[in-house]
């Protein structure tokens, strides 16, 4: 992301036409009255941080997709497939599908029937207040901080796409947030999450439709990518044999096992900013169809991230390059393609629900972050540690004062950054340090009952350290990353993929090593917690087509296919 | 309790009036240049219209009124 706003550009991409800002304006009404609609059902604890937990499986499963569908994710990862080609569409497949049906079949039945508020609200019953202190403290701190590093990342994309003043965006976005999830609470974070959804697919979706028009098809788009770029550009595995075959400069390896086994499997399954909205379902089925329903959309998001990029590599006239030479000589970056395609394609009216979907990305973002943030601070911080004997209003009361103080805290945080730019790639280093490690501690808690609190405890720190030290290992020597990656053809991505690898298996021996050298905890204290010692409920005596294990072997089944066709 | 696909069908079936009637306007007022590749296939009338039919039968379907 941080190289999304190394270019400072003069002259703005796209100019909005009177009926374009009408949808703009419109949408910011829209969002706002449905915060004011729902104000008067947050008055409860369940209600304001947990949505009421009566979400049907469709809406959580959009919205925990959506929390996740950003906008700088999706200019991001469409810069990223026209610098690598279709590999990129691995942080949406493997990257995610295999979490997504772990965290519905195996985690989710213990997070619900623990009926736990939070990630760490589960750590504070499977182990003990230490865990979840660690693992609170550092989550809400880096929510926050991340959330004013978006908020930023997207007011400099604005004042580069549209020319927008970066006080305007950063002050009206951030106030619109704040006045939704105030009033209406998660409910309203999530309801305007699957408003998002629909609007991202609205107003992205012409993109590839146009473009494969003008391109002639799908073959005739590969025979022009393979001219102008590569033929390794149109496949997702043939290349990962070796680092040095494929323009990313990472293997097979580290694309199953470091992204695929570990990152994205602490990000699904561990982070609360997505979790949050399976927490909110209504029973045991729709939370498992949640991220079922998530997994089967989040197939087919490539189509409006992915093929832009692609279609950008054969369409556009231009050649974009790194951002560190558009920097200098003002041209157009990788990660300028979205919006680039965006501009070539659409007209009046069409550019401004594209302009739309954007900021609705960023704000459903900014709204998650603050939401997931509220309830940790809220439940996980200050009522076991400052002030446990409050009534339930009160606790509401708080979760409001504190949504107001998030956004202010993420304010202040854009503009630190805006000051001190180097901030930023500390802010998101730091958030990488706790996903993986994260993982390694709940799963085994969950699966393995012998884990015990200070193992639990010490492997989750130990995971954390590791993941600094190797972080700033290859920041101190850059060529320190032929070790971590195991490669001297080793590129960038490859160091977030092996580091996370590397800090998950220190968690998880040292959570065994201390778990084994300390005392057992009891069987009766599990019950409910841990695999094997819990009664996992079940959905019900439900036709094939209804249960959850069904749709998940369909979404494999397409998974495999997808992996196969463009192998 | 409105339901929020009644929300989406209303940002749907507004948004693609209004892209409906832009396309329209343009192909009533044709600019000289429109800057827009692929501008013969009138896009925008299409999609607005696509976006204006689904956000109706969402407004319609999930309208207050039809709640249980």
């Amino acid at each position: 992301m941080t190289s999304l706003l190394a270019t400072s550009v003069a002259t703005r991409l796209v100019h909005l036409s009177p009926i374009d800002v009408v949808i703009v304006v419109f949408y910011f009404a829209l969002v706002l009255s449905i915060g004011w609609y729902l104000r008067g059902r947050a008055n409860t604890g369940e209600d304001f941080f947990m949505a009421g937990r009566e979400m049907t499986a469709w809406v959580a499963g959009l919205s925990f997709l959506s929390a996740n569908l950003g906008a700088l994710e999706l200019m991001g990862w469409a810069g990223s497939a026209y610098q690598y080609g279709i590999m990129a569409t691995h942080a949406y497949w493997i990257g995610a599908i295999p979490a997504m049906l772990f965290l519905a079949l195996v985690m989710m039945p213990f997070y619900y029937i623990s009926k736990t508020h939070s990630v760490p609200g589960y750590l504070k019953l499977r182990f003990g207040e230490p865990s979840r202190a660690l693992s609170a403290i550092s989550f809400a701190l880096m929510t926050v901080l991340m959330s004013g590093v978006n908020m930023f990342a997207m007011a400099k994309v604005m004042q580069i796409v549209l020319g927008w003043d970066i006080n305007f965006s950063i002050w009206v976005s951030s106030l619109t947030v704040a006045i939704y999830v105030t009033l209406g609470g998660l409910r309203s974070a999530i309801f305007n999450e699957v408003l998002q959804f629909f609007l991202i697919w609205a107003g992205a979706l012409l993109i590839p439709i146009l473009g494969l028009y003008e391109a002639g098809g799908w073959t005739h788009l590969k025979l022009q990518i393979a001219q102008r770029a590569s033929e390794q550009y149109v496949h997702v595995w043939s290349g990962l044999g070796s680092f040095s075959n494929n323009p990313m400069g990472i293997n097979w390896f580290g694309i199953v096992f470091g992204l695929g086994a570990v990152i994205s499997m602490g990000y699904w399954t561990t982070d609360f900013l997505v979790v949050q909205r399976i927490l909110a379902a209504k029973d045991i089925r729709s939370a498992e169809m949640a991220p079922i329903i998530g997994a089967g959309f989040k197939m087919l998001v490539p189509i409006i991230v992915i093929l832009p990029g692609l279609l950008g590599l054969a369409v556009l006239p231009e050649k974009l390059v790194p951002e560190s030479v558009a920097a200098v000589t003002g041209a157009h970056s990788y990660n300028d393609v979205l919006p680039l395609m965006l501009a070539r394609y659409c007209g009046p009216g069409l550019l401004g629900l594209g302009v739309t979907a954007l900021i609705a990305g960023f704000m459903s973002g900014m709204a998650g972050n603050v939401s997931a943030f509220t309830t940790v601070w809220t439940y996980d911080i200050y009522r076991p540690f400052i002030n446990s004997k409050s009534s339930d209003h009160h606790y509401v009361n708080m979760g409001r004062w504190t949504t107001v103080i998030g956004v202010l805290i993420s304010v202040g945080t854009a503009y630190l950054v805006m000051q001190f730019a180097s901030i930023m790639d500390y802010v998101q280093a730091l958030f990488s340090f706790f996903i993986a490690p994260l993982f390694g501690t709940v799963v085994l808690g969950m699966l393995w009952k012998r884990t015990t609190g200070p193992g639990g405890f010490w492997g989750l720190l130990c995971g954390t350290l590791s993941s600094i030290s190797m972080w700033a290992w290859v920041k101190v020597d850059p060529s320190a990353l032929r070790y971590v990656a195991l490669s001297p053809h080793a590129k960038g991505l490859a160091q977030d993929y092996y580091q996370a690898l590397w800090s998950f298996i220190v968690c998880v021996v040292v959570t065994v090593v201390v778990s084994l050298a300390t005392k057992p905890m009891p069987d009766g204290e599990l019950t409910g917690l841990v695999y094997g010692l819990t009664e996992v409920p079940s959905v019900g005596n439900l036709p094939l087509y209804q249960k959850p294990l069904f749709w998940a072997a369909v979404v494999t089944v397409v998974f495999i296919a997808l992996n196969i066709v463009f192998w | 309790m409105i339901s929020i696909w009644f929300f989406i069908g209303v940002s749907l079936a507004v948004n693609g009036a209004l892209i409906l009637a832009a396309g329209i306007y343009q192909l009533v007022n044709p600019p000289v240049s429109s800057g827009v590749v692929l501008y013969n296939l009138h896009a925008n009338v299409w999609w607005g219209a696509l976006l204006l039919v689904f956000g109706l039968i969402y407004c319609f379907k999930f309208a207050p009124g039809r709640q249980a």
